[in-house]
């Protein structure tokens, strides 16, 4: 590959090391003029940047919204570089996916999208690659210098040494004769290094973003302030889908600071010169607003006719047929059936949405401020709302106050580039108030899952087929296959129903409901033939030794075979998502007064490959474990003749202090395998572990998410 | 539009606003002391947490009309110098954070805590703590911060 080819691949695996930015960088290249040419075609910076006091700026062209990737990739990349990663700095890489996008999302399709928990999983290789390549163009440069043979160079970290001459050289230094290479050094997997030998992966290296965290320094895109900003809201009802007519502009512009009334297809905006003249015009706004296709819907009716459509002999979309279900169903010594629901549930990160966006006076151009997990529409919508080139749009990512799956759509970031536009050259920032983010949430669809499940009369399970009614289309379908349980008979369909609610992908998606239905239903099978929960799982793990690990660890540290004390119970669930084998095990206590469910520890053990900082998976399982909770046993939004009706943590709770369990202890199983996604598998292992402890504390089953204490009441009465 | 006059963090404010405006917004928007987070408005959460005379307070529903300028507003960017109280250093040594978003607001409101209270029990923490909010569910580590803090720098340096 020459450099031509090179700055204009997407391969992602540039490197131009310098003094400074892009084009101060090529003055320490010996040949400059050649690629002097070329730069400014390509939009185009380098994943490291070194200076000659040793600082090692690596690029993070991952979203940080809590999980950890802006310490991780730069870590995988600092490990083959061989950097000293005290010296080492972060900063969000421009958005180029053709240079910084992950090949994880498949053939022909590099997309900088930090979702489905795939950014370990998804730049490990390329990150290794790139941080080896660096380390390689360093080392071709001391080699020339010196006057020796490659092969005799070293590297300590952010150091090249010739243990024959005893010569050392640190890699700052290296920038007063460093050369460029005409083409990128090929790296092989034998000139990555052995695991054996990472000094940073898997190690505890602290969190590179923690500190700011700790100080109000972290900066989010809601903490931007720039000259002659204003702000702008907008009220976009609580029927999703309807159009305002808006019945007081004239009222509206006449209120103080008020500058803008801007109308848009399912919403009516107003810039105002400062936030709370924005909010107080907000308040006047008189509006009427049209039907929708959600009018008239009530959520709560909702499974009584997704039961129908699960009885029905239309068929959906089938996602995994695995030999003869209904044969083995007709000829099966025994058979099940459940049906399981879920209710709506909303993201509630702790950052309401928002963006700043700066429209140059002549419209053709733009600036972003924002936090965002970006995705495949170029620069979130913005050279599209504004009718311009992607080229003349420049994205300022900012720490995300959460993503969770809310922060992949760009509604936020696109009515703000409308906004923008109307009073360029001022930058605006949009805020969405709690209310507004909530009532106009995308919310993880409502579901019902039909299972049927045989066995063979000594209670193997010979069957399973699940069908998912419900809408979201393949946001319901997430989580629905066995690949890890051995069952020859299998059957997965979803069944869509629009109605109009606006959906999205909740931390681990479909996992959680559809998780819970298997996992329930297995201990439901086990119970009915005296098996223990955790046995029948082993013997359905016999072809899967790396889920079994996980399965054995959890029962290990949870102390499954050991009795409990009066009025506990504990439960089992096993699932994979992104790739993580995950066990998790919880205990439980019940106040059967009131039916309130307490989980006093949660126990769990993962397989995740390569962990490259195990305290931070360690805190992801622990949060997610923690969210799961919240939303099992309290999240819930309901539609009322199409409107929604929460608006607020006071009526939208989420998970406190006083109910987090005692203990949450989790296991990582030791591997060399690729490393997967860990940010989600803790999440939906919540709902069906308490529902399966709950089962064998009461011998009653919990069906239907969340578990409030009525729902609960209810299962006990049953 | 009234003037008035607000002491934050040992320095001397004074802002042009209409009566009845947020505190949170003052802080946030009029005085770029951004390290507050606004995360729902109503005293929900806790993400806005600053102390008024020492005392935790939720910024969001404080109006500007009820704080004199005799008061003592700390946020937390006046919390400590250079990120060195100890709250602050164990929130890192824990590494409590995820998003990081609510963390201000839980530091400011742990710190209030262990003021008046140098050695909480577990209850008495979450009985305090129990108002603010962490999506990320970073609640174990949060504990575990505040009860190595309350054990003093000593414990804190032999943890390390």
């Amino acid at each position: 590959m020459d450099r031509r080819q090179f700055l204009g691949t997407s391969s992602g695996i540039a490197l131009f090391i310098g003094t400074g930015g892009i084009l101060s960088s090529l003055v320490s290249c010996q040949d400059t003029s050649a690629i002097k040419g070329d730069l400014p075609k390509h939009d185009i910076t380098a994943w490291v940047r070194l200076s000659t006091d040793g600082i090692i700026t690596i690029y993070n062209p991952a979203a940080e919204m809590g999980q950890g990737s802006m310490t991780a990739l730069p870590l995988i990349f600092a490990e083959e570089m061989d950097a000293d990663w005290d010296k080492v700095r972060v900063e969000f890489s421009p958005q180029v996916p053709e240079i910084y996008g992950s090949s994880g999302w498949g053939a022909n399709r590099k997309g900088m999208l930090t979702a489905g928990s795939r950014s370990v999983k998804g730049y490990y290789k390329d990150l290794r690659i790139a941080g080896a390549q660096a380390r390689a163009i360093l080392m071709q440069s001391v080699a020339k210098k010196w006057e020796v043979p490659l092969t005799e160079l070293e590297t300590v970290p952010s150091m090249v040494i010739h243990e024959k001459s005893k010569r050392k050289i640190a890699y700052g230094e290296i920038l007063s004769f460093l050369e460029a290479p005409e083409t990128m050094p090929a790296i092989n997997a034998e000139d990555l290094k052995d695991p054996k030998d990472f000094r940073l992966i898997g190690q505890d290296i602290p969190r590179y973003d923690i500190p700011a965290k700790t100080d109000g320094s972290a900066q989010f895109a809601i903490d931007i302030r720039l000259p002659n900003m204003l702000y702008g809201v907008f009220e976009r009802g609580s029927l999703h889908g309807a159009q305002p007519t808006l019945n007081n502009e004239a009222t509206i512009l006449g209120l103080a600071g008020v500058i803008k009334v801007v109308k848009i297809d399912y919403a009516i905006g107003i810039i105002a010169e400062t936030i709370e003249q924005a909010l107080a015009a907000k308040q006047q706004l008189d509006i009427t607003w049209s039907e929708a296709q959600a009018s008239g819907l009530n959520s709560q009716e909702l499974y009584k006719s997704y039961a129908k459509v699960a009885s029905s002999n239309k068929t959906g979309k089938l996602i995994t047929q695995k030999g003869n279900f209904k044969n083995a169903f007709q000829k099966a010594a025994k058979t099940y059936q459940a049906d399981f629901k879920n209710d709506y549930i909303y993201h509630a990160q702790m950052e309401p949405l928002n963006s700043v966006v700066q429209v140059a006076e002549d419209g053709q151009s733009a600036e972003v401020w924002v936090g965002s997990q970006q995705g495949f529409i170029p620069k979130m919508g913005v050279p599209r709302a504004l009718g311009i080139d992607p080229e003349n749009v420049k994205v300022n990512l900012q720490y995300l106050g959460g993503g969770l799956g809310r922060r992949s759509l760009v509604d936020y970031v696109e009515e703000c580039a409308w906004l923008a536009k109307e009073v360029a050259p001022n930058p605006v920032k949009l805020m969405w108030t709690r209310e507004d983010d909530l009532r106009y949430g995308a919310f993880r669809p409502i579901s019902l899952q039909r299972l049927q499940a045989c066995t063979d009369a000594e209670g193997n399970i010979t069957g399973l087929a699940h069908y998912v009614i419900g809408d979201g289309d393949n946001l319901v379908a997430s989580g629905i296959r066995n690949e890890f349980y051995n069952i020859p008979n299998q059957h997965a369909e979803i069944r869509v129903v629009p109605q109009g609610i606006r959906l999205k992908h909740w931390r681990a998606v479909g996992h959680g409901p559809n998780k819970f239905a298997i996992e329930c239903l297995i201990d439901e099978i086990a119970s009915d033939h005296g098996k223990d929960p955790v046995a029948l799982r082993k013997s359905l793990m016999e072809n899967s030794p790396r889920a079994l690990a996980t399965l054995e660890k959890a029962a290990e540290i949870a102390k499954w075979e050991e009795p409990l004390a009066e009025g506990r119970a504990k439960g089992v669930a096993f699932l994979e998502r992104s790739g993580t084998l995950s066990t998790g095990i919880c205990e439980i206590s019940l106040d059967r007064s009131t039916g309130k469910i307490k989980v006093h520890h949660f126990w769990s053990a993962s397989d995740a490959g390569v962990v490259i900082q195990p305290d931070n998976v360690k805190a992801q399982m622990e949060g997610g474990i923690i969210m799961g909770m919240s939303s099992v046993l309290k999240e819930q939004i309901t539609i009322k003749d199409g409107h929604v009706q929460q608006s607020n943590f006071h009526d939208y709770s989420i998970l406190r202090m006083e109910d987090v369990p005692e203990t949450i202890e989790t296991a990582i199983i030791p591997s060399a395998e690729a490393p997967q996604g860990v940010g989600e598998s803790g999440t939906p292992l919540v709902a069906c572990a308490i529902a399966n402890a709950f089962y064998s504390l009461t011998g009653k089953k919990l069906r239907h998410l969340p578990f409030t204490p009525e729902r609960v009441l209810a299962a006990l009465n049953a | 539009m009234p003037k008035y006059s607000l002491r934050i963090n040992n320095s001397q404010y004074t802002v042009e606003v209409k009566e009845g405006t947020s505190l949170l917004w003052i802080l946030r928007e009029h005085l770029g002391l951004t390290g507050t987070k606004f995360g729902c408005g109503v005293a929900q959460c806790g993400a806005c947490t600053i102390h008024v005379d020492g005392a935790p307070m939720r910024a969001c529903i404080l109006s500007i009309d009820g704080v004199t300028d005799g008061q003592q507003i700390t946020t937390i960017e006046g919390l400590s110098k250079n990120n060195d109280h100890p709250l602050q250093e164990a929130w890192a040594e824990a590494q409590v954070p995820q998003c990081g978003y609510c963390q201000s607001g839980q530091i400011m409101q742990a710190a209030a805590l262990l003021k008046d209270n140098p050695n909480p029990s577990r209850e008495e923490i979450t009985a305090h703590m129990n108002g603010n909010l962490c999506r990320c569910g970073t609640y174990m580590r949060i504990m575990k911060a505040i009860q190595m803090a309350a054990d003093g720098p000593l414990s804190l340096n032999q943890k390390r």
